[in-house]
């Protein structure tokens, strides 16, 4: 191939990336815009920009409300599912369980299910759970951490088997020759070794249960709105820039714990 | 220290032994190497040793405590890693104290004790280093300064050099030598390489199949090797085919008849004979063994030459002459004599 038709083809690549980056991002840079906009319908040309739609979403009782209901579903659904994907993870690498690539594929399957497939499926269980126990499961607050719980555990499992591939077993040998019981060795020696894996499932598992709508539609109960549906909710009714801030500050707070979270432990190399 | 001792030791994984009846004694401060070919056992008798894979049968004591139930973290015994296996997310200084707080030694007592380890291995003031800032044998180092931080019953090193490269393999042994006997440390270590076998053992133990061939220091074990696999591991030999027709006489395949030691049984046998003890030309005069030879091929080696001879179709040998000014070089397919005494061979029955 000669030199030329060779940079003809880095400059196509290129371009074929920038497009598609463009295309990602295209959302994200309307939403961005918009929020600033002053007028209520949004129509281009803007007619000047404001602040006012930021105040409004900060002040709106139901998006304050949704956003402390999806901070405390999303919080406890990722140590839940921290709880039970890392042991999983670690038994599913290290030991030969029978059906166990049945299992690891059962464990990811709630990420490539359709969610409004998912949240029916669960709506349908918890109704079931209840009938049977008489334990008001559905509409509860547990009921949905539980339902999160299910988009965690791919998160965790996907990527702390990933870190565990490269372990090295000798090092825990290493730590019980030096005189530590099985616990301590997991304390101080595996988890310390496999934690860039475990920050990232978390914060995806995070974002994942934080931003989740079709699943919590089903679930959520009389008076008890996560973030998303409130916002889907305001949408019914108006479409004025509120909404747009309210993503907006969204957007940065999740993009911040990202840029965090990854001065500590290198995100691109575990995911 | 301690002296540390093995007895009928057996490991089998369902129908194969990876080690069998395996009996070995080492001496308070004796620096002992477990030497064999790859798959023999000996780093199964050595995780064995650490508590890593529970024994088949047997027993293996450290001192005067039976150790063989105890869990790994229990049995004091200091292991350093073919990987080195420091951790990661720790500094030098933080891996060197591991030990010390898993064993309880009070905050006061480990800041000295670590710098102490460090002291010893030479690496003072890399205390604030995370392994992946260190070289291969810096790494090594810090892997024997944890071990004997934690002041071990018995040192136990897996293949420690193989990770280095040659030069650096050649100080580290005199370093871990020198460190070993300073400090009076019971040492078992694993190894493939003879010569650091060689070099580093106060005794060796010769294992194949999971069986000990022979335990003994490295004179007992070149001149007196215990059987044909000894013989041909631990140094060179040339090995004749043949058998023993009387007391005294052995008959090569080839038909030849020489002299040997008179306590071989007659029967088929295996006649094993160090290159370096046959001589050639005018110092052949008077030994009773005594052949012409073809040369096949002389390798000039510098300090030796070696020579590949046959005596007839069937029986070849292998000579080492020392290379001295004025040797003439012999070339193939000149005829040469050779010739030595009857106890420079050794006798082994063949078939058991």
């Amino acid at each position: 191939m000669s030199a030329g038709s060779l940079r003809l083809g880095r400059y196509a690549l290129n371009g074929a990336a920038a497009l598609s980056l463009g295309f990602i991002l295209m959302p994200l840079i309307f939403v961005t815009w918009l929020s600033f906009f002053r007028q209520e319908i949004p129509s281009f040309p803007p007619e000047g920009y404001s602040l006012q739609w930021f105040t409004a979403a900060a002040n709106n009782k139901s998006f304050i409300d949704g956003f402390v209901l999806s901070l405390q579903v999303g919080i406890a659904a990722t140590l839940i599912g921290l709880a039970l994907g890392v042991p999983a993870s670690l038994a599913l690498v290290r030991h030969r369980i029978p059906l166990g690539p049945g299992i690891s594929t059962l464990l990811l399957l709630p990420l490539v299910m359709p969610g409004i497939v998912l949240g029916t499926a669960t709506y349908v269980f918890q109704i079931e759970v209840e009938l049977a126990t008489e334990i008001p499961v559905m509409g509860s607050l547990l009921g949905l951490i539980v339902a999160h719980t299910l988009v965690v555990i791919p998160w965790v499992v996907r990527l702390v088997t990933a870190s565990l591939a490269g372990f090295d077993h000798s090092i825990e040998e290493a730590a019980q020759n030096l005189g530590a019981g099985p616990v301590t060795t997991f304390w101080r020696v595996t988890l310390p070794s496999i934690r860039p894996g475990i920050v990232a499932a978390a914060l995806f598992g995070f974002v994942t249960s934080f931003g989740n709508l079709e699943m919590s539609l089903f679930l959520v109960g009389p008076g008890r709105t996560t973030l998303p549906i409130a916002i889907l909710q305001y949408l019914e009714w108006k479409i004025d820039p509120t909404v747009a801030a309210a993503s907006l500050i969204q957007i940065v707070l999740i993009g911040a714990a990202m840029i965090v979270t990854d001065r500590y432990v290198k995100l691109s190399r575990v995911v | 220290m301690a002296r540390l001792s093995i007895s009928h030791l057996k490991k089998t994984y369902g129908d194969f032994t990876a080690v069998d009846d395996v009996d070995i004694t080492v001496a308070d401060g004796e620096f002992l190497v477990l030497l064999g070919p790859s798959g023999c056992g000996k780093t199964t008798t050595l995780r064995m040793i650490a508590g890593f894979i529970p024994p088949s049968a047997g027993s293996i004591t450290i001192g005067e405590r039976d150790v063989t139930v105890l869990p790994p973290w229990k049995r004091h015994c200091g292991l350093v890693f073919q990987s080195y296996a420091l951790f990661p997310h720790m500094t030098v200084a933080q891996n060197v104290a591991f030990g010390l707080e898993m064993h309880k030694v009070p905050q006061a007592e480990r800041g000295p004790r670590v710098a102490e380890a460090l002291r010893l291995v030479r690496l003072t003031g890399f205390d604030d280093r995370y392994p992946r800032q260190l070289s291969g044998g810096q790494q090594q180092r810090v892997a024997l300064a944890r071990a004997l931080a934690m002041e071990p019953q018995v040192l136990l090193l897996d293949e420690p050099l193989s990770n280095l490269d040659a030069k650096l393999r050649l100080e580290v042994r005199v370093e871990i030598r020198e460190l070993q006997r300073k400090l009076g440390l019971t040492t078992i270590m694993v190894t493939h390489d003879q010569e650091e076998a060689l070099t580093m053992a106060d005794r060796l133990v010769v294992m194949e199949k999971g069986q000990v061939r022979q335990i003994g220091t490295q004179r007992e074990l070149y001149e007196k090797p215990a059987d044909r696999f000894v013989a041909g591991f631990i140094g060179r030999s040339a090995f004749l085919d043949g058998e023993v027709t009387a007391p005294g006489r052995f008959r090569t395949a080839g038909g030849l008849d020489m002299a040997c030691a008179a306590a071989a049984k007659p029967g088929p046998a295996t006649l094993a004979l160090r290159p370096e003890r046959i001589a050639v030309g005018g110092e052949a005069d008077g030994l009773p063994n005594r052949f012409t030879a073809k040369v096949e091929h002389a390798s000039y080696l510098g300090a030796l030459l070696d020579i590949q001879v046959s005596l007839d179709e069937h029986d070849r040998m292998l000579l080492q002459i020392p290379n001295r000014p004025g040797l003439p070089e012999p070339q193939p397919d000149e005829s040469i004599t050779i010739g030595w005494a009857e106890d420079a061979g050794l006798v082994y029955p063949r078939g058991a």
